[in-house]
């Protein structure tokens, strides 16, 4: 137990651990995967699978945002703002996802008014700042950062900003977690339910994996111990023959949810039919768009889209690592052609990704042992 | 994005909508509407691009920063926190 020092409390990682010794059938194999790329960046991070017995296996889920994002759509906002001269606006980690002729960041070299914000709130106070110019917003994320652009997107209705648009993608996860459970080739025991989008969601709308689906849920925070003690309760109910939705990180997580940020995402956002996740197809109902109330500020009603459908490149299997089926080390391009300072993948791009995590703290690592 | 960072609300700003936080010594202003109650001064809230999105004890507040530093993006948040440009003028800037 190599880490176990740097924890903040050694004694009680070893605990958990041990009990999750104790809990293990060693004639099984487990397959637990974490939803959320923000326990994807903790678990490499922290060396957590070495804490485990060799039978638990994490499997890499699909929340993180940007890598779950089809290259198309990287392609269509540029194309509006080029189109346009318009200003597009988006978070970091989407300036540095590859389209078909670049990312954001390389056409931003090229000289396309591309410009990084932390907040929608600043997208929109920019188009106040340029009212000669119009600026697109690109929103990305899951129900964390959902509500934010609901909530811009009423003030700027509120404000009447005419050159303000938003080009959503956001998506949300409960589909694609249905979508993984039907998919033939996923064999999964549990679920490590996601901590943020939690927040804002509750655990209510993860009942069904748990009843339908048999599937034990354990909504987990963000240290090691949480994610630890989230597998023990998971192999506890899977000992005792239960499947529930269990909520460990019950100090930041409402069961019911943030109230006011769902009513906010309610009425300015609608699911769309279905939506296109890279890696996993097209996914019924899990993707937000505006409502017609908000038509003057859909980037998708006010601009043609080219509705660009792009294939990945041929080489790179961010499907399969998006499935679990492949680790990111078992990808032909990983860490040669594909790495986090020249990304081929949008895996590699977030430190939530499982490529770029496990670049950082495993391929490195390995890299300097030898 | 999907960094949460923890903040001290200082005051609520007029109108009710923004709030002063401060995190390290540094403060901005962060927009409260998705929280159910305005905050009051000293407690503490989560953050996500520039809303808070949950109250969270003092407690939790330094679990969220030692987390942040133990992951290595201590400093991204930082940069994130006082990238915000939407609030009034007088309150940007480093105390």
């Amino acid at each position: 137990m190599k880490y176990v020092d740097e924890f903040r409390d050694p004694q009680l990682i070893k605990q958990a651990a041990d009990e999750i010794r104790r809990l293990t059938d060693p004639a099984r194999h487990y397959r637990i995967m974490e939803v959320c790329g923000g326990h994807t960046h903790a678990i490499y991070r922290f060396a957590l699978a070495d804490l485990l017995p060799p039978n638990i296996e994490l499997v890499h889920g699909p929340g993180c945002p940007v890598c779950v994002l089809p290259m198309g759509r990287i392609d269509e906002a540029l194309s509006v703002v080029e189109r346009h001269n318009a200003i597009l606006t988006t978070f970091g980690d989407v300036m540095r996802v590859p389209g078909r002729h670049g990312s954001p960041l390389e056409r931003q070299a090229r000289g396309a008014d591309i410009r990084m914000v932390y907040s929608p709130l600043d997208a929109l106070r920019l188009a106040r700042e340029h009212p000669d110019r119009h600026v697109v917003f690109f929103a990305i994320g899951f129900e964390t950062t959902a509500p934010s652009t609901a909530l811009t997107l009423q003030r700027a209705r509120e404000l009447a900003v005419t050159n303000f648009t938003v080009f959503s993608n956001h998506v949300t996860i409960v589909p694609a977690i249905r979508a993984i459970l039907d998919s033939p080739d996923m064999r999964l025991d549990a679920f490590i339910g996601p901590g943020h989008v939690s927040t804002v969601i509750g655990a209510r709308p993860y009942a069904f994996i748990a009843r339908d689906y048999r599937k034990p849920v354990v909504i987990a925070g963000f240290e090691p111990l949480d994610l630890l003690q989230s597998i023990a309760m998971i192999l506890r109910q899977m000992r005792d023959g239960r499947a529930e939705v269990e909520n460990q990180y019950s100090r930041v997580v409402p069961w019911d949810g943030n109230v006011p940020a769902l009513r906010v995402l309610a009425d300015v956002f609608e699911l769309r039919p279905y939506f296109e996740w890279r890696g996993l197809g097209f996914i019924s109902q899990s993707a937000l768009k505006l409502r017609a109330a908000y038509s003057s500020w859909d980037a998708e009603v006010r601009f043609t889209m080219p509705s660009v459908q792009v294939t990945d490149p041929k080489a790179a299997q961010c499907g399969e690592v998006l499935k679990g089926v492949l680790k990111p080390h078992q990808c032909k391009l990983f860490g040669r052609e594909c790495t986090p300072e020249r990304p081929v993948g949008a895996l590699m791009v977030s430190s939530e990704g499982a490529c770029a995590a496990y670049f950082s703290y495993v391929h490195r690592r390995t890299a300097a042992a030898v | 994005m999907c960094l949460a960072i923890p903040g001290q609300i200082v005051d609520v700003q007029p109108g009710g909508h923004l709030a002063t936080v401060e995190v390290s010594k540094v403060r901005r202003t962060i927009n409260i509407d998705l929280l159910e109650d305005p905050p009051t001064a000293g407690e503490w809230v989560l953050i996500h691009v520039g809303f808070a999105m949950n109250r969270i004890s003092a407690e939790r507040a330094a679990e969220q920063l030692r987390l942040l530093a133990m992951l290595g993006e201590d400093a991204q948040a930082m940069a994130e926190l006082e990238g915000y440009e939407f609030g009034p003028e007088p309150e940007r800037g480093v105390t």
